[in-house]
């Protein structure tokens, strides 16, 4: 028989062990049961931090093993915050609407009871009318199985489309690109039915739940927490078998691994479908401690920094992705939130607000021409090191 | 000299007793959350300058209930989602006593949750679609009465026109608006046929075919009239074509919402002479008041700068806020919210501004003609109009009622007589 | 307080306003005296002349200057007949009409500088002393009200000696014909020197003739002459002929133009909509709304139960209807109107379209008219939007073909195409603050920002893409992070804020072939330099030596190696000029639109398309592209002319199924040079 397969791969211990450290800390240092040393809103910024991690694991798995530079990831992660945010809003609303309607004299009609919803809903963007995405908004458990399928279906069908005419290397970037733009202008339009440039709002209020946000807060860092560990396990073991094998020899050399028998494009269109719902549960995690899902959030430079933080992070290593997208998004929110106290040189004054695109654009130049393995690319060394 | 006078404050302070109490942890902190990065970097900086002017104003006038008022600045850099978590940051982090910010309604509807569940005051300075009131909201920007119905008037009874082209930019603002504006033109016996409603995504470059579909609505005899809630840059397109077509305002007038002095700055406007925009300020309003703040806004920033709309928006908020704290004597959200109704306070345009119980003011509303300088020649002016929560001229929107001060309700059904919500819509 | 203080305002506004007539007679008495010794200086008091009482009458109206109010006024000072009206009413138009505050009078003012005003007696048209702006209120009629001035001026203008006057006395016509209108302007065609003006001026005394003439032969006959032209003016006079008002009653009037009978339930009138006119004409009982039923459901609620139903059970629509019928049964309620009564009352009368012209034979033979008009139109407007699509492809193909260089031939992505872009139209918006005269400054900049792209290109191509040449998806990376550092860096220095960047005066304005189709010189200025472009490119690539090479070493660069050319040059030089290129689309794109930091991020994935769509690596498969695309954006527009955003995402969607059937673009390179 085989070997446990964490046994195997020791790394996945370490991450998962590391993991439930971090958040162990992190629950006790926090306001909602703990010593109150990290603020709510300090919280909310790790827990969207693992999601960020969760979704860099997705691209890493379909760029750094199987070659496929998608530019559409962040795309299926927006899509996921939506289909959560469709039940978020819909329930909070509903809770409102029938709290209101019961204080008439006469019990309101089911018809009264929706009208009133789809006006407190659409009111603000200039309508009153459910589109027909909004049929099972009401369901919670259909729309946490839209998460999965909806962006699922989607990667499906582009994939298939694309693999099957065998559109490949910087083509299929370009085109994944076009696909998250034409979703973004699909979804900017107020006609989607999805609020248009609004999107959806107020998500961090759980429908029913009087619990105040330090502790909601710390709920959703937990599933963050477990979703990462989730992932990471999952991908750890879809990269180390069979599976894995094959995907990187398409990456190295598709044709070779066409001539040896393996349908090459069942294989890349079953990962590309299933790092797309990878992506998706990372955002249904990540809006709603958000609170709001719109469209900006999918436009195609949020998919193309995605790259960037497995590229810093190190490809083809899943920790590598990890520790980019936690790495980068961290010290891109200490930049441009102001945090960094700016340099005054004299004759000119470098405000890091200013300034921080103009590194990372830079860094991201020098860290594909001379450290194409990212910060994951520095364990490499001290491993050789530490044979040597 | 600072030490006297604050020795001299923290007696004053002790003197008035318990009342001043909550207002001893001084400073006071105000809150600006303004983008100051990303694409709406260029409108908000301004508006954060602006703060950082009238907060030291207020401290050179000896501050607030004995204490230095303390500007705590953060960037939420166009990035929606991240104005609810500065907004959390303020509140708690550094526990801000007002919040002074936001410019697109959907930052606002991203910040309003937190606010409210934090029990924060926000002043939002920027014209917007109305449909909403939030117990923790001032807003002193217009709403759609105070801007878009006056404009409409305008264009019915002074330019005699017959038949509109709504044009907007495909968001929130524009949505509502027109749809208010085509509700309320069919009231004013305009056939549903002769309102023509498009739009166009941000940002939009191709104009031509809009703006011929516009001229081709001439061709049944009518008068056209253009009003158009284009928003940012997409307008510098609109009008370079506007311009090529040879359109003058005197064939199809064209009235503007969200194009003011700041937006003309990147454009020639020798073609646009005489299109309209409607505000509550305009830079060129000849008043005392408003050639001082000009002065002291140009003596700060460079003489090119200009002062445009929410500017003052913020400067009338401010000012009431502090009149307001001064009257309550402490920072206390619930009773400065209370201190603030009937707060009056001088426009910049003339007249005076008046803080009414729906948490909106009562502005006059100006119309001006573009001129070949890029400034607006005022050519009508109101009295002041009180802006309106939820408008009239919406059916849903027509039996609400916002009044925090006597229903303590913000959405409330007059013909019920029931309020539909505590909280706020977003 | 504040009622008290106004109160006191309304009190004085009261006073003064019954005390102004009192003043302005007094003042009217003087006028004889006066208007003798008019112009005598300011000294001597306010001089009275006729003109000035004319005006003093309605001083209020008249300051006001509001389109509500001013009709009279302007009627009564056209009347009076005095030889200073039109020079008064140009005046006024204008916005040279001040008042004075002291004492209300109206002079016509000089700005002397300083914030020092000459006033000019309005009936004497001398000085009258100075004043200072503070003194003065100065008299501003808006659109409306110059427009009621210019067509009261009209009389006076159109047999004036000068040219510019007389058309614009045609213009005032145009913008607001009227039946009074009709004679004078008859009077001066014959008049008329001017060839143009004179065709113009006929051409409007038929549009005139149409709507305003006595004899219905005579409007005919105009309406036939007109039937051909494709004049928004002339639609503009035809379509009122024909405008219909929609109006019902139990059964079709005799005497009137009826234009159609209309069925309720069909496309042209919904049932509810007639049936609410039948409401509105009092001819039925009104609807009763859900909400309207719930109302009066609630007011009759008698001990937990209305009309016998129990409360708790009307949250359901059958109970509430049987509720309500209970209700009315009692006479407590109106009836509640059913779909069946609908049905009865809408069958009961007739709903009908009258013209408001009384004429059959006109409205005939402009109904006739304006259907040919209609085709000639549609057919215009295919040409137009034909235009529109190649100036749309023009803009892509020139924003692509600096693109088709670099990724078509030398495969290279360069995510950063957009920022040369944009840096080209930066390079104009700064030397047009350097050199001021626009066309100057735009012959300057294309070269310039040709030179700069060029250098920025080349300076990449040799620090970054050179060590890419291998892995592609590292280049498009690569070339991201610089153009995300280049966007930056623009709005580090010139702000966020869009710059102007003008076209010179002679690109201004549009072609007009007629009112339908036009389009503005700065599209076909694009056009034609796209055209250039192409005719540089095929001749750089067939002609000459670095054409020859390039193309050598993008089918096999060792080989080309081994034939002494030099890969690494030819590259260089290659990327550069897709580089340059790309520069000059910035100025031209920059010349239409605008200038910002995000201005080649808005075209990078079009451009891609475009490339992907059209075939790489062949100049013509870009033509190809643009133009597709181009017209399928406004194809789509055309489709759904309200919403431009969904064009844009169906176009792409389609853009991916294309695709699907041309993998490699409409023109797919064979053979070897296709490589992989």
């Amino acid at each position: 028989m085989r070997r446990p397969f964490v046994a195997e791969n020791p790394s996945v211990l370490v991450f998962l062990i590391g993991l439930s450290i971090f958040t162990v800390v992190v629950t006790v240092l926090a306001e909602g049961f703990g010593v109150g040393a990290l603020s709510t809103s300090f919280v909310k910024t790790l827990g969207k931090t693992l999601c960020l991690c969760l979704v860099a694991i997705a691209m890493d798995l379909i760029w750094g093993y199987c070659g496929i530079l998608s530019l559409g990831h962040f795309a299926f992660f927006g899509l996921g915050g939506y289909m959560v945010g469709m039940w978020l809003m819909y329930a909070r609303t509903e809770i409102i609407v029938e709290g209101a309607l019961a204080q008439g004299d006469i019990p309101p009609t089911p018809q009264e009871i929706i009208d009133g919803i789809g006006n407190q809903i659409f009111g603000v963007v200039g309508s009153s009318e459910f589109p027909v995405v909004w049929t099972f908004a009401d369901s919670l458990v259909i729309q946490l199985l839209m998460v999965l399928a909806v962006p699922g279906l989607l990667a499906l069908v582009f994939g298939w489309l694309a693999f099957r005419s065998r559109v490949a290397g910087v083509y299929l970037s370009i085109l994944t690109q076009a696909m998250t733009l034409a979703l973004a202008l699909y979804l900017f339009q107020n006609d989607s039915g999805l609020r248009g440039n609004n999107g959806l709002s107020g998500l961090q209020n759980l429908p029913g739940v009087t619990a105040p946000q330090s502790a909601v807060s710390l709920w959703f860092f937990w599933a963050s927490a477990l979703a990462l560990g989730a992932g990471y396990l999952l991908s750890a073991w879809v990269v180390s078998g069979k599976f894995g094998s094959v995907i990187r020899g398409i990456r190295d050399n598709e044709a070779r691994v066409r001539f040896l028998g393996y349908p090459v494009e069942s294989f890349k269109l079953m990962l590309f479908t299933l790092t797309a719902m990878i992506a998706a549960v990372a955002g249904a995690l990540y809006y709603p401690q958000a609170g709001i899902v719109n469209p900006a959030e999918i436009a195609p430079i949020a998919s193309i920094y995605l790259a960037v933080w497995v590229a810093i992070g190190g490809r083809g290593r899943l920790y590598g992705a990890v520790l980019g997208a936690a790495f980068v998004s961290l010290v891109s929110t200490w930049f441009t939130g102001g945090q960094a106290p700016d340099i005054n040189l004299g004759v000119y004054t470098v405000h890091w607000v200013d300034w921080w695109q103009v590194i990372l654009g830079l860094s991201f130049v020098l860290v594909t021409l001379f450290a194409p393995k990212g910060i994951g690319g520095l364990f490499d060394l001290m491993k050789r090191e530490d044979k040597a | 000299m600072t030490f006297l006078k604050k020795t001299a404050a923290s007696a004053l302070a002790l003197t008035i007793g318990t009342g001043a109490a909550m207002a001893a942890d001084c400073p006071i902190k105000v809150g600006v959350l303004h983008s100051l990065s990303g694409t709406m970097a260029i409108s908000e900086t301004t508006l954060k300058d602006t703060m950082l002017m009238l907060v030291a104003d207020q401290n050179e006038k000896g501050g607030l209930l004995g204490c230095e008022l303390e500007a705590v600045v953060v960037d939420p850099a166009s990035d929606w989602p991240l104005f609810a978590e500065k907004a959390r940051e303020l509140l708690t982090v550094h526990d801000v006593d007002v919040i002074f910010g936001n410019w697109t309604s959907v930052s606002r509807k991203s910040v309003l949750p937190v606010i409210e569940e934090l029990n924060g005051l926000l002043f939002y300075p920027v014209q917007y679609e109305g449909e909403e009131s939030s117990k923790n909201v001032f807003y002193t920007g217009a709403a759609p009465n105070q801007q878009a119905i006056p404009a409409t008037d305008y264009f019915l009874d002074e330019l005699g026109v017959e038949k509109f082209a709504l044009l907007g930019t495909d968001y929130v603002y524009p949505r509502t608006t027109n749809n208010i504006l085509e509700s309320y033109l069919k009231g004013k016996g305009i056939a549903e046929s002769d309102i023509f409603v498009n739009y166009t995504p941000f940002g939009h470059s191709d104009w031509s075919k809009i703006v011929s579909d516009v001229v081709a609505l001439g061709a049944d005899g009518k008068k056209v009239g253009v009003i158009s809630t284009i928003n940012g840059d997409a307008n510098i397109g609109f009008y370079k074509e506007l311009a090529a077509a040879g359109i003058s305002a005197d064939d199809i007038p064209v009235v503007a919402f969200s194009v003011g002095e700041e937006e003309l700055s990147g454009l020639d406007t020798s073609n646009l002479v005489g299109h309209l925009a409607a505000w509550n300020y305009f830079q060129s309003a000849d008043t005392e008041a408003n050639a001082g703040f000009i002065d002291k806004w140009k003596t700060l920033m460079g003489e090119e700068r200009v002062t445009n709309d929410p500017m003052e928006a913020h400067y009338i908020g401010f000012n009431m806020w502090a009149n307001a704290v001064a009257a309550a004597e402490t920072t206390d959200v619930d009773a400065v919210r209370t201190a603030m109704y009937g707060q009056e306070f001088p426009n910049l345009t003339g007249g005076t501004a008046v803080m009414l119980p729906n948490h909106h003011l009562a502005k006059p509303v100006l119309i001006g003609e573009i001129q070949e300088d890029g400034q607006f020649d005022i050519i009508s002016a109101t009295d002041p109009v009180p802006g309106d929560a939820w408008t009239d001229f919406l059916p849903d929107s027509a039996v609400l009622k916002s009044d925090w001060k006597d229903l303590g309700c913000g959405m409330y059904n007059t013909a019920t007589d029931t309020c539909v919500q505590i909280k706020s819509n977003y | 307080m504040t009622q008290l203080i106004r109160l006191c305002c309304v009190l004085i506004c009261a006073a003064l306003l019954a005390l102004a007539p009192v003043a302005q007679v007094a003042r009217a008495q003087d006028t004889p005296a006066d208007a003798a010794q008019s112009g005598t200086g300011a000294q001597s008091g306010p001089q009275i002349g006729p003109l000035q009482s004319v005006l003093q009458q309605d001083a209020a109206l008249f300051a006001k200057s509001s389109r509500k109010t001013i009709g009279p006024v302007i009627d009564r000072i056209v009347s009076s007949g005095l030889p200073g009206v039109p020079a008064l009413l140009s005046a006024w138009q204008n916005k040279s009409i001040w008042q004075r505050k002291a004492d209300g009078l109206f002079f016509l003012v000089e700005d002397l500088g300083d914030r020092s005003y000459a006033l000019i007696d309005l009936d004497s048209g001398t000085e009258a002393g100075r004043a200072e702006k503070s003194d003065l209120k100065q008299l501003k009629p808006n659109s409306g009200v110059r427009g009621l001035i210019a067509t009261a001026l009209v009389q006076f203008q159109l047999s004036d000696p000068s040219r510019a006057t007389r058309e614009e006395a045609l213009i005032a016509i145009e913008r607001r014909p009227g039946p009074d209108l009709l004679a004078p302007l008859r009077a001066s065609v014959a008049a008329e020197p001017d060839p143009v003006l004179k065709t113009r001026k006929m051409r409007i005394e038929r549009l005139l003739t149409m709507a305003y003439d006595d004899d219905p032969q005579d409007r005919i006959a105009a309406i036939e002459a007109m039937s051909t032209d494709l004049g928004v003016d002339v639609r503009a006079a035809l379509n009122p002929l024909v405008a219909t008002t929609l109006a019902v009653q139990p059964t079709l009037p005799e005497d009137r133009n009826i234009a159609r009978v209309l069925v309720p339930g069909s496309a042209q009138l919904e049932r509810l909509a007639a049936y609410d006119m039948l409401v509105a004409a009092d001819l039925a009982p009104p609807r009763r709304s859900a909400a309207e039923i719930k109302t009066l459901l609630a007011t009759h609620i008698d001990g937990g139960r209305v009309g016998g139903v129990p409360v708790a059970r009307l949250s359901d629509p059958e109970a509430r209807v049987a509720a309500y019928g209970a209700l009315f049964a009692e006479g407590l309620v109106p009836p509640r109107v059913s779909d069946a009564d609908i049905d009865a009352a809408l069958a009961s009368h007739v709903f009908f379209e009258t013209y408001a012209e009384p004429d059959p034979a006109v409205t005939d033979a402009a109904e006739a008219a304006l259907a040919t008009i209609a085709t000639r139109v549609g057919l215009n407007q295919s040409l137009d939007l034909g235009l529109d699509a190649i100036s749309l492809a023009s803009i892509y193909f020139l924003a692509a073909i600096g693109l088709a260089i670099t990724f078509g031939l030398m495969g290279v992505i360069n995510m950063a195409h957009g920022e040369f872009i944009m840096m080209g139209a930066y390079t104009g918006y700064v030397v047009q603050q350097v050199i001021p005269n626009h066309t100057v400054s735009i012959l300057v900049a294309i070269p310039l920002a040709f030179a700069v792209t060029f250098a920025a290109g080349v300076a990449m191509e040799r620090l970054v893409i050179r060590h890419l040449y291998h892995r592609p998806l590292e280049t498009l990376l690569a070339t991201f992070g610089i153009s995300i550092a280049l966007q930056q860096l623009a709005k580090n220095i010139f702000g966020t804020q869009a710059r102007p960047l003008t076209a010179p005066g002679w690109l201004d304005g549009a072609l007009v072939l007629n009112d339908v189709v036009a389009i503005s010189y700065i599209r076909i200025a694009i056009f034609v330099l796209a055209l250039i472009f192409l005719g540089f490119f095929l001749f750089l690539m067939k002609r000459t030596r670095l054409g020859l090479e390039t193309r050598a070493v993008t089918q096999n660069p060792r080989m080309a190696a081994s034939m002494g050319i030099n890969p690494g040059r030819v590259n260089m030089l290659t990327f550069g000029l897709g580089s340059g290129i790309a520069g000059i689309a910035g100025v031209a794109i920059g010349l239409y639109a605008k200038v910002t930091s995000e201005l080649g991020a808005d075209y990078i994935v079009q451009s891609f398309m475009t490339v992907v769509v059209g075939g790489v690596g062949n100049i013509w498969g870009a033509l190809l592209g643009a133009t597709m695309i181009g017209t399928l954006q406004k194809g789509i527009e055309w489709l759904n002319p309200s919403n431009t955003l969904a064009a844009q995402t169906y176009m792409i969607i389609f853009i991916i199924i294309f695709i699907q059937f041309r993998p490699r673009g409409i023109i797919a390179l064979k053979g070897r040079a296709a490589g992989d």
